[in-house]
């Protein structure tokens, strides 16, 4: 099963290395990873799509909480929280499949960022199975490249997991 | 006060009221070396840096505080990771400090650089590398406070050359807040309540105490509640000494080298309360067994211990310290003495075999010095046969204190923890027992205890076997033995004499009794040898 999971930790350099590090050596499976800053210049938040039973994320909560520059921890649930990840992928497309391409780009909210005389870059944000289905749909006419940032999560409604100033 | 980084190291230690430090030089630390030469700290040169932290880690746990060991950069602080890994393993606070090269050559591969913070991350509970100079105060006392608090452990103080000859202005923190480490010590109140409840209702209650007791300074607490409440105790190898051999609510180590009365308690209590012990995988093999037939009540400072090797009926974080406090409040006296009688039948005393000519049966060995060493001798056990056979056949007397490399099982750990031991408890008389194996991993420190007169006592097993290993392949290799034998080892006797070392080898009854009476009156270094049978079992 997978879960989402929130890390604010702080800023400083090899954080992000100390998790990945934590996660490969207990044999913690991660699908996705996303890394930023927050809008507290100090903290930094990382959102880790992990794969694994309860005992399994409670162990990750755990033994990421271990680490002196974890702040805070927080599984979030699907119907808690607003997933997003950002796609973009550049597909073979000659003259004649531009306006099918198009079409599945407005049915599917996604963007055209890039055309060439044969290739269309498209842009799509969106849940994580969103973002399956849609490659799906795109890939008789032929990827090319394909690159995501990761899911990152907020919590919905006024819940935050942001410290108390 | 404005002053060099590396004196303000100094300072640092200072303030943490560091007696003892022990390391090994080279040229990326030579900056903080000249600053330690006035400070009147004393400084023990060992003879390889892995035993600077063994030192450091034996000093560690007879002091309960933080105690501190220095490497070089490159090779140096990578010898220094078997230590750190050991210290990880049985939660012992240590410091660590390394010198680096200088901050703008960090990363260019330059001579003996190499990126320890890195490489020791998965064995230590914090690391850092020093960039600004101004912050090194702040980075000590952090250091310090999170070797020695929570579940302790190894931290690491990475400083290159540059920022130890940096300028800053000193002034040493009173206080430490860090947002993102807040240990939980007390316990929680309805949980405490709900335990002692449990404790109340149990018809054959077990106490399990580990290593966690000896981080906590619980000693006292969990004797007085086990006696207040009439309930048996067992420990993990890393929690022998809790409780003396002659109390009759002990049963002893259990676990897979464990007593029989140890593992009968476990598999016959109704509920088994396990304070600071993580339920490893050599002290109970089938847990899911376990927690089927057992109601489980888990004392730990470390979240994450609870519910990982087993399923916890009642967990209970806290200090050690405090929640059995918590608990002695409200205890009133119980009795189980029909279970206790039940558990007293499978105490026996040791029959011990005649050893073919030319050896002793080492069993019988300890069993005999142990009765004849004073009460208070710290017993440092290595790893492998000398191991169990001490950490079973030892009697631990009032006041007693057993030590060894339990969850990592780190070879060569005895004769340098013994040393760290043996100075922070100079009074004690402090002795190490291994093998011929463990003694060739770290029989160098030999010239460490005489340069700085150390006076350790030292038991050699000797029967040219790696003897644990020798078991395994016996048993289950078809008797296919490999690498095992230790042909080319010194005669130790000589090797004694070499480092001036007053010594003697047993090789039957009476040598065996005058060898005791020189580990019992000899007040300098001793080393006794031990001649044991090839093929003697473990267990």
């Amino acid at each position: 099963m997978k879960h989402t999971i929130s890390v604010l930790v702080e800023n400083h350099s090899g954080v992000l290395s100390r998790i990945t590090g934590l996660f490969s050596r207990r044999g913690f499976n991660i699908e996705s990873l996303a890394v930023g800053p927050t809008h507290d210049p100090e903290i930094s938040r990382i959102t880790i799509i992990a794969d694994g039973d309860e005992h399994t994320v409670e162990q990750i909560e755990k033994q990421l909480n271990k680490l002196i520059e974890v702040i805070k921890v927080r599984t979030l649930k699907k119907d808690e929280c607003f997933a997003r990840e950002l796609m973009m992928v550049k597909l073979n497309c000659p003259a004649e499949k531009r306006s099918e391409i198009m079409t599945i780009a407005e049915m599917t909210e996604a963007k055209i960022v890039d055309v060439t005389l044969t290739t269309v870059t498209l842009e799509i944000c969106a849940r994580y199975n969103k973002l399956e289905r849609f490659t799906e749909i795109v890939a008789p006419y032929g990827i090319i490249e394909l690159v995501r940032t990761g899911t990152i999560a907020i919590q919905k409604g006024s819940e935050t997991m942001m410290l108390k100033k | 006060m404005r002053m060099k980084a590396c004196d303000a190291m100094v300072e640092c230690l200072k303030a943490e009221g560091t007696k003892v430090v022990f390391g090994y030089p080279g040229a990326a630390i030579c900056p903080f070396y000249d600053s330690l030469m006035d400070s009147g700290i004393r400084h023990i040169l060992v003879r390889h840096e892995a035993n600077a932290g063994h030192e450091a880690s034996g000093y560690a746990r007879m002091t309960g505080r933080p105690a501190v060991c220095i490497a070089t950069s490159g090779p140096g602080a990578v010898n220094l990771i078997t230590a750190i890994a050991t210290a990880y393993a049985d939660s012992i606070p240590i410091v660590c400090i390394t010198g680096q090269v200088n901050t703008e050559q960090i990363g260019s591969d330059v001579f003996q650089e190499a990126d320890i913070t890195g490489a020791a991350e998965p064995f230590i509970k914090h690391s850092y590398l020093i960039k600004d100079a101004s912050e090194l105060p702040k980075v000590f006392k952090e250091a310090f406070y999170i070797a020695g608090t929570g579940r302790p452990g190894p931290v690491l103080i990475d400083v290159p050359m540059d920022v130890q000859r940096a300028e800053i202005d000193f002034e040493y923190p009173s206080k430490v807040d860090i947002r993102s480490y807040k240990p939980t010590t007390k316990g929680n109140a309805f949980q405490v309540k709900r335990v002692l409840a449990e404790l109340e209702k149990a018809e054959k209650p077990l106490i399990c105490i580990g290593g966690g007791v000896f981080a906590a300074h619980a000693e006292k607490e969990i004797n007085e509640l086990a006696h207040i409440l009439d309930i048996p105790v067992i420990t993990t190898m890393m929690g022998i000494s809790v409780f003396s051999d002659d109390d009759p609510l002990f049963f002893g180590m259990l676990g897979m080298h464990g007593v029989k009365s140890a593992n009968t308690a476990v598999q016959e209590c109704d509920v088994l309360f396990l304070v600071g012990a993580r339920v490893g995988d050599r002290a109970v093999r089938t847990p899911l067994a376990l927690e089927q037939t057992t109601k489980i009540l888990h004392i730990d400072i470390d979240p994450a211990e609870l519910g990982k090797n087993i399923r916890v009926d009642y967990p209970l974080v806290g200090d050690a310290k405090l929640v059995l406090g918590q608990l002695l409040e409200k205890a009133k006296p119980m009795k189980h003495t029909e279970w206790i009688a039940q558990l007293s039948e499978y105490r026996k005393e040791r029959a011990f075999t005649p050893a073919p000519k030319g050896s002793v049966d080492p069993r019988e060995f300890i069993d005999k010095l142990s009765k004849a060493m004073p009460s208070d001798t710290v017993v440092v056990a290595d790893v492998g046969q000398n191991q169990i056979w001490t950490a079973t056949g030892y009697h631990i007397g009032r006041g007693g204190r057993f030590m060894t490399s339990g969850g990592m099982g780190t070879m060569g750990y005895s004769l340098p923890a013994a040393i760290g031991a043996k100075l922070a408890a100079p009074e004690r008389p402090v002795m190490a027992i291994c093998g011929d194996g463990a003694l060739q991993m770290s029989m160098m420190e030999l010239a460490t205890a005489v340069q700085h007169d150390v006076r350790v006592k030292l038991v050699v097993m000797t029967n040219n076997r790696l003897g644990m290993v020798r078991e395994l392949q016996t048993k289950g290799y078809d008797g296919r033995e490999t690498a095992v034998f230790l042909d080319g080892s010194p005669d130790f006797i000589k090797l004694a004499e070499a480092y001036g070392i007053k010594s003697c080898r047993v090789t039957d009854q009476k040598s065996a009794d005058e060898a005791i009476k020189l580990l019992k009156d000899n007040d300098g270094i001793t080393l006794v040898e031990v001649r044991v049978d090839e093929n003697a079992a473990t267990l």
